[in-house]
């Protein structure tokens, strides 16, 4: 059989057939501005060999930078075993496991993937997976909106320090749902919300309350506080969080007197390496009283007729397969394999691990903290509590020492003045477990050099 | 044979309705309709002082393979909801026309009811089902 489906004489007979002379006829509808005709510096077809050497020398111009951004994706260590074992045969597909009989392994691996996620998270219920952490974000708070029964307003409040790319994604597939998304600004010495900033809305019908840990800042957030005030307003609590900070702070199920409702996050940094951005996956994890809103399946373990245990897929007659416009879950494409490799990162390192990974990026993140604020010019721009990253601010055009750096080798940090203007030139720096105390003077030094030639703003 | 009380009013989704001495009305499936959905896992009833018109969808039943509409038979507004099947869903596979009920409304017009199928005109839909 071949491989490329359609002889040309197949395609002339399919164009006769409905009447259009080209297959080009058929994108009229699309407005020519949004085409792109050529991709610069791709060419038509190469041979296999001519192509392998082509992509080596593409890869070889990126260099090897040491990398201190995180902003929502992680650079941390992975042992080789997990993805040795991940891409084996039995589990190399991103596809849903429907068929449960033909299907055990793999629906055995998300049972253990939800039982970690839920120890991890101290939530009563994980589901399989989203996209990714954003989406996860947008998709909860849609079952904010479905779960929140005595609540008409339709009102989320979303602090400032949620991660902005959240904050656009969540706009964006959520508000043309009549969701009603009411920013809360940070304290600006703290880099974190105070809780007088969420009882402006007092008395309001407040649908839920979005809660990050740690913010986008690194620092941390008065959880338990935010949790209490939201439950006493009538709120659900959606809490933001980095599944490797949860190993050494205090996990969502546990926030104020009732713990958060629902929780997300990104899943990157539980064993998915970098890649460019992508594919990653999204956690969503809640209370067992609102399992029934929650988009996405559930696998469960049970006996069959005979006591043999078997695992299965649980709430899928909420799912678009069997009930279309009124599915909990039109976006769960499940990223299984992510999923696979997390499982796989989390049983290797089991709970220590995990908080050893935490303890050691916290401390390397106040180490280069504490280096680059030797510096003249260079201060911490917040005084609360961080995780493994932080913010900083300098008395030099950010952007300008950024590119300074990366020319020599360094990825100093993301500059946030495109979303934060009012914070001056100030930059997101992250210190995972990967980078030793030589990487962290390599990286004061260079910056040290950078500010000596960049001119002052 | 599923059992078809003579006393209740049916609508033709399955929904049986029982007049109230206030002039409320009493919703819920018929024993038919619970055969056919099976083992039910969870009920999600409507929420008090929530109006519906007739034909609205007011509440949902799943069972292990699909989850299914409830109708509002007539329009109304619901006066009670039968919170507690969320825990017990079982009442309605094994007494739908008692603790198996799903909430109850006050008609907009109690004349509606009298559009209703009675227990003759249900058991014959049923038979030429």
């Amino acid at each position: 059989m071949p491989f490329i489906p359609h002889t040309e004489n197949e395609v002339r007979e399919m164009l006769d057939a409905i009447g259009v002379e080209s297959i080009e006829q058929l994108f009229d509808e699309i407005p020519d501005s949004l085409r792109i005709h050529d991709l610069p510096g791709v060419p038509d077809s190469l041979s296999e060999m001519a192509i392998s050497r082509l992509m080596h020398e593409r890869a070889a111009q990126d260099g090897h930078a040491s990398c201190f951004i995180g902003a929502g994706a992680y650079e941390h260590h992975i042992p080789a075993a997990v993805w040795e074992i991940t891409t084996r045969g039995e589990y190399y597909s991103a596809y849903t496991p429907y068929q449960a009989e033909a299907s055990q392994g793999t629906l055995q691996l998300i049972y253990e993937y939800q039982s970690m996620m839920t120890e991890l998270t101290a939530m009563d219920v994980s589901n399989a997976s989203l996209y990714d952490g954003a989406t996860a974000l947008a998709e909860a708070s849609l079952m904010a909106v479905r779960a929140n029964r005595k609540s008409k307003s339709r009102k989320i409040l979303v602090p400032r320090s949620v991660h902005p790319l959240y904050r656009q994604v969540t706009q964006a597939i959520a508000g043309a749902q009549e969701l009603d998304f009411q920013s809360v600004d940070f304290e600006r010495e703290k880099g974190s919300t105070p809780l007088s900033a969420f009882k402006a809305h007092e008395g309001e019908d407040i649908t839920a309350v979005v809660i990050p840990q740690p913010n986008f800042f690194g620092s941390l957030e008065e959880v338990d506080a935010i949790t209490d005030w939201a439950h006493e307003n009538g709120a659900l609590v959606i809490a933001v969080v980095n599944p490797t900070s949860l190993a050494v702070i205090e996990p969502p199920g546990n926030w104020g007197e009732k713990g958060a409702d629902i929780m997300v996050g990104e899943g990157q940094p539980l064993g998915v390496p970098l890649s460019s951005g992508g594919p990653y996956f999204g956690i969503l994890c809640c209370s067992q009283k609102l399992v029934r809103q929650m988009p996405g399946r559930l696998v469960g373990r049970t006996v069959d007729e005979d006591g043999k245990e078997g695992f299965t897929l649980t709430l899928q007659p909420r799912e678009q397969h069997i009930r279309r416009s009124k599915a909990t879950s039109n976006i769960c494409t499940n990223q299984g394999l992510m999923v696979t490799a997390a499982t796989i990162y989390m049983a290797l390192l089991g709970a220590e691990g995990l908080a050893r990974v935490a303890a050691v990026s916290h401390q390397r993140t106040r180490q280069l903290r504490d280096a680059v604020s030797e510096l003249n010019g260079v201060n911490g721009a917040f005084d609360s509590p961080y995780f493994h990253e932080t913010v900083i601010r300098l008395d030099r055009p950010a952007d300008k020492v950024l590119d300074a750096m990366a020319e020599r080798g360094v990825l100093g940090g993301l500059s946030l003045k495109d979303w934060y203007p009012e914070l001056g030139e100030a930059i997101l720096v992250c210190a995972t477990e990967t980078k030793t105390e030589d990487d962290i003077r390599a990286y004061r030094d260079v910056l040290g050099e950078v500010l000596a030639s960049v001119k002052a703003a | 044979m599923s059992k078809v009380p003579a006393e209740l009013k049916y609508a033709k989704s399955h929904e049986w309705v029982r007049v109230e001495d206030d002039g409320t009305i009493t919703v819920g499936i018929s024993d038919h309709a619970q055969g056919a959905l099976g083992d039910l896992v969870y009920v999600e009833a409507p929420e008090v002082g929530e109006s519906y018109g007739a034909g609205d969808a007011a509440a949902v039943v799943e069972s292990v393979k699909a989850a299914s509409d409830i109708y509002c038979p007539v329009a109304g507004e619901v006066v009670e909801s039968h919170e507690s099947l969320a825990d017990e869903p079982e009442h309605v596979n094994e007494d739908p026309y008692g603790e198996g009920w799903i909430f109850r409304l006050r008609p907009e017009k109690p004349e509606d009811v009298d559009g209703l199928m009675d227990a003759a005109a249900y058991q014959k839909l049923l038979e030429d089902e």
